[in-house]
């Protein structure tokens, strides 16, 4: 699945929680239907940012993790 | 999502206490739930002008050299400052009320504070009314 991404996110190399706020920080400035991707290498934030889209109510359309770094791509709804 | 809210007292004036506030703000924000934090007695020294930057450690702070520290540690480990992190929680949609029981105890007026941070002023009345209807409630 190769997602058209509108909206990266860089968040490598920072820890908690700026990798949450980043993500909010993004989804609020966004559209409904487009599409961002947080990259980071927090770990616990490869976690976490899964549960805040969780409890948005925003789907998933793509997590990978190569090494460290990891990314979270979705679908502002 | 629409019924869920957070509202924090924040009773201390410690540099880690009122960090500890502002991350769990910063999170219940950052998952679409909105956060209020009431800043009352030692908490009220925070929004002063500058009040950030001379918090003290709440333990340890050893005339600041505990502070100056943990700062370090901080930079080190990429862990965002206290200032930017009550940025980023006003950022995001954030609100602070400042208890002006407190600042009547305390001498302090509204041109002492930051007006950048506070966003009302009230009491416990406030405080009550808004917790209310809070899912979460948390007093540091």
């Amino acid at each position: 699945m190769t997602p058209k991404v509108k909206t990266e996110v860089d968040c490598i190399s920072e820890n908690c929680p700026m990798p949450l706020v980043k993500t909010r920080e993004a989804i609020l400035r966004a559209e409904e239907g487009d599409v961002i991707r947080v990259k980071g290498t927090h770990p616990q934030s490869f976690e976490e940012i899964p549960m805040a889209l969780d409890a948005m109510g925003i789907e998933i359309l793509e997590k990978t993790k190569d090494g460290e770094l990891w990314t979270v791509t979705f679908v502002v709804s | 999502m629409q019924n869920r809210s957070a509202t924090i007292i924040l009773h201390s004036g410690g540099f880690d206490k009122i960090m500890s506030a502002f991350i769990v703000g910063n999170g219940f924000l950052s998952m679409g739930i909105p956060v209020t934090i009431f800043f009352t007695f030692w908490g009220l020294d925070a929004l002063r002008k500058n009040g950030l930057k001379k918090a003290p450690l709440s333990k340890m702070n050893m005339l600041g050299l505990g502070r100056f520290m943990i700062q370090r540690r901080m930079k080190k480990h990429n862990v965002a400052s206290l200032e930017e992190l009550a940025g980023s929680f006003k950022r995001i949609g954030g609100r602070i009320i400042a208890c002006t029981m407190t600042m009547e105890l305390m001498g302090i007026g509204e041109k002492d504070l930051d007006e950048s941070l506070v966003d009302e002023y009230g009491t416990v009345g406030k405080y009550c009314y808004v917790s209310k209807d809070a899912t979460i409630t948390l007093f540091i």
